[in-house]
């Protein structure tokens, strides 16, 4: 894989920001970013365009990002595509129910950009 | 030492305020690029011009908040993003309330035993000072003021009891 179409799901959009400089940072190539401001808005967004990659909060207004990988994990065509959080829930409880639900990475807030690489390149398939 | 464990009984026994002030300057050095530490607060007097506060629900409940004045959050703002993108009060206000966010996540992650206890609230960013809070947390509360360019920036832990 090349280059890489990334959404970023997080209520902030500092937040989003911040996310989509790490992933440049990390070295991946970003064809294209879409941003979601919660859990409903991701999955629409998923609905109208192809990704490869998600990276998501957990602690969100309408839909949380716990809620949102158990729901991506239903739909077929969203199947496969890998999901890593990134938020201040630093919880093993939080971990696990986040693994549990599918997502393939975690990430706790405060973050440097060597974590993003660490946790990230591995889901896209490339050598952290 | 009572043998009660729970975090609100240990918030009184035990002293959180280096804890606090840890979590604070990490959050500093490593999302916004530049180290902070503890000064007098008899000698500084942050404004409340911006106020981002962050519930704690739970076992552990309260509110964290974080102060500073506008030209402070407007350059916190830019450690966060860079120069070009922090103009607006609205990005402003975003970035000092993702600091509290995490400055709040990871004290509580700090604490041990408040794995899973504890949950945070989205935060929330007052503009002006002409304002009075009044939180239901009564119980301990512990504050720091750190230096960020030469200003004061403070920061509050509210705990029920």
């Amino acid at each position: 894989m090349d280059k890489i179409r990334a959404l970023i799901v997080d209520d902030s959009s500092v937040m989003r920001k911040i996310v989509e400089r790490s992933l440049r940072q990390a070295g991946l190539e970003l064809e294209k970013v879409v941003e979601a401001g919660n859990g409903a808005e991701a999955l629409a967004a998923i609905g109208k365009d192809p990704v490869d990659l998600i990276l998501c909060d957990i602690n969100m207004p309408v839909m949380d990002g716990l809620e949102f990988v158990r729901t991506l994990a239903t739909i077929e065509s969203a199947k496969g595509i890998p999901v890593v959080m990134i938020t201040t829930e630093g919880s093993e409880n939080h971990v696990v129910q986040a693994l549990s639900a599918g997502a393939r990475g975690y990430i706790r807030k405060p973050f440097t950009p060597e974590q993003v690489k660490e946790h990230v390149l591995p889901v896209v398939g490339k050598k952290s | 030492m009572s043998t009660d464990t729970s975090l609100a009984v240990r918030s009184q026994e035990e002293n959180w305020l280096p804890v606090l002030e840890l979590a604070v300057e990490e959050v500093f050095e490593i999302m916004l690029g530049c180290r902070v530490k503890p000064v007098s607060q008899a000698e500084h007097h942050p404004s409340t011009e911006f106020t981002a506060m962050v519930g704690l629900a739970g076992a552990l409940c309260g509110i964290l908040t974080v102060c500073c004045d506008k030209e402070t959050a407007r350059e916190l703002a830019k450690c966060m993003l860079g120069p070009e993108i922090a103009d607006s009060e609205e990005e402003v206000s975003d970035a000092l309330g993702e600091i509290c966010n995490m400055i709040a996540g990871n004290f509580k992650n700090k604490l041990a035993g408040a794995d899973g206890q504890c949950m945070l609230s989205v935060p929330t960013v007052i503009k002006g000072e002409e304002y009075t809070c009044y939180s239901l947390a009564d119980g301990e509360q512990l504050e720091t003021v750190m230096l960020f360019g030469g200003a004061p920036v403070a920061v509050r832990l509210q705990l029920h009891s």
